[in-house]
């Protein structure tokens, strides 16, 4: 049924697999740790490319291997992405990780360090990078229909004015959008607890909740009741949490599911890093709930925009998807205003209605997607971080 | 569900999400003991008034009458834990009087 929201349209990058991306990057990707050196010697030698140093990618086994591998080639294969050069110590996984991004169709060119050194791979890097630079600079922004964004949402630094506010505001989004055909994911397993019996209900059908509760279950058993040391009271809330004004895991975890509104529900389950399979919908990705890693995570999912509420004011950003910031508290409007892109404290001042500011946000996820440039973008937050599952080998 | 603007002249200070709810937040800074507070109810934008008795940073809660140590915490009409020790109506619910049941 046609709505106000069918005919927005927002001018983004047509990827060679149909994808719409809203950002058009030219990463060099380390495979490794110890490839990052190498990368950002490229980056440095071609502008307009961007490295992703990270932390880990050797000796890693088994599931935390597959996560690994799914973050990496997720990352290259988002459609904000318009070209890749892939650089690890040994030809093997870094093949690997190559060819998961071709499958996208979109450039990629692979380099190993051993046996050549971190010279002769910068310099053969460097020539490939700047072909994919002239390469993308002369893609064009076409228009696509706002129902082909795939749209992630978590919320960091919570307090109580993320239930009142900013979460409902993403949650009328979601009401609103997910209708029109877009693709939506959520997440933060730990922050469900509390609400789980909610959330299970959420899921388009008792098959979906009954998997969700069970993934939702052995998180809790496996990692949570494994490696508690104490009660969790100084993970669970947060210091900043409270600090805001959040008493318990409960409180905290209702004012997190407003996030996916009123009429929305879940169509499936992702592992870490994976990409959805169902068609559009919304999906619930099995994920952790520190900022950075949560859209890590989500950006290697194919999410191309990124919205994030906000109460104390978390400042997270990633490098290859905008993340657009939402608060309604009316003290951090005031003392973090350059990281404020959708400012909903009327909410709370009864000025502003949670349609109102849902459509204030889907306003903001056009002109974003346009190529506005977020807070986040534009204070240089790039924060990219592997979830990791278990130690190395 | 009603999502309008009620009170065109006076700001609330302090919000309630549902009807079912014993506690309410704060949401302006600054609020001291002894503000008769306009209180809303965001889910039928029914208002009431209450005094606070305590000073209470923005954010924090306030019990919307008295509470005994074992009684349930009621917020968007569902728990979201124990009350571990008696609160007067108006007083500041928190860490201190106010405990999860999961751990």
């Amino acid at each position: 049924m046609a709505s106000k929201y069918s005919n927005i349209t927002v001018h983004g990058y047509r990827r060679e697999n149909g994808r719409v991306g809203v950002r058009n990057h030219v990463l060099i990707l380390p495979v490794d740790d110890i490839s990052n050196a190498a990368c950002e010697a490229v980056a440095n030698n071609v502008k307009g490319t961007m490295a992703i140093p990270h932390a880990y990618g050797r000796l890693q086994f088994g599931e935390d291997l597959d996560v690994h591998f799914r973050t990496i080639i997720g990352t290259g294969a988002n459609a904000n992405v318009a070209a890749v050069v892939v650089i690890g110590i040994e030809p093997g996984w870094t093949k690997k990780i190559a060819d998961g991004i071709r499958l996208t169709g979109k450039p990629v060119a692979e380099f190993s360090i051993e046996q050549k050194g971190d010279f002769e791979t910068i310099r053969a890097a460097s020539w490939a990078a700047k072909d994919f630079v002239h390469h993308a600079t002369e893609m064009q922004r076409e228009e696509c229909s706002i129902n082909e964004l795939w749209v992630s949402t978590k919320c960091g630094e919570s307090d109580t004015t993320t239930g009142l506010g900013s979460c409902p505001t993403v949650g009328n989004m979601f009401d609103k959008l997910l209708p029109e055909g877009i693709t939506g994911f959520f997440g933060e397993t730990s922050e469900i607890t509390g609400a789980e019996h909610i959330c299970k209900q959420r899921a388009a059908t008792p098959e979906v909740g009954e998997r969700w509760y069970k993934m939702w279950k052995a998180y809790q058993d496996d990692v949570i009741f494994a490696h508690q040391t104490n009660d969790l009271s100084d993970s669970q809330p947060t210091r900043g949490n409270i600090e805001g004004g959040l008493t318990t895991i409960e409180e905290k975890a209702l004012g997190n599911l407003e996030k996916i509104g009123r009429t929305s529900s879940y169509i499936d389950i992702l592992e870490p890093a994976e990409a959805p399979g169902k068609g559009n919908g919304l999906y619930f990705m099995d994920s952790s709930s520190a900022a950075a890693e949560c859209v890590t995570l989500m950006a290697a999912g194919g999410a191309v925009i990124h919205t994030f509420p906000t109460g104390q004011g978390n400042v997270v950003g990633n490098p290859i998807v905008p993340v657009i910031k939402i608060t309604a508290n009316p003290r951090t409007v005031r003392t973090m205003a350059e990281h404020v892109d959708v400012d909903v404290s009327g909410i709370l001042r009864r000025e502003q209605t949670i349609e109102e500011a849902g459509d204030a946000l889907i306003e903001m996820i056009r002109r974003t997607s346009n190529g506005r440039n977020t807070a986040a973008e534009a204070l240089g937050h790039r924060e990219f971080s592997m979830t990791k599952l278990y130690r190395s080998a | 569900m009603p999502d309008t603007k009620p009170i065109p002249n006076e700001i609330p200070q302090l919000l309630v999400h549902e009807q079912a709810d014993n506690v309410g937040v704060v949401v302006v800074e600054g609020l001291t003991a002894g503000t008769d507070m306009l209180c809303c109810v965001t889910h039928d934008n029914t208002t009431f008034r209450l005094t606070a008795k305590d000073d209470v940073p923005i954010g924090h809660k306030i019990a919307l009458k008295d509470l005994k140590s074992g009684d349930t915490a009621m917020k968007y009409g569902e728990d979201i834990g124990k009350i571990i020790a008696d609160i007067g109506q108006g007083e500041h619910v928190h860490t201190h009087n106010c405990k999860t049941k999961r751990w």
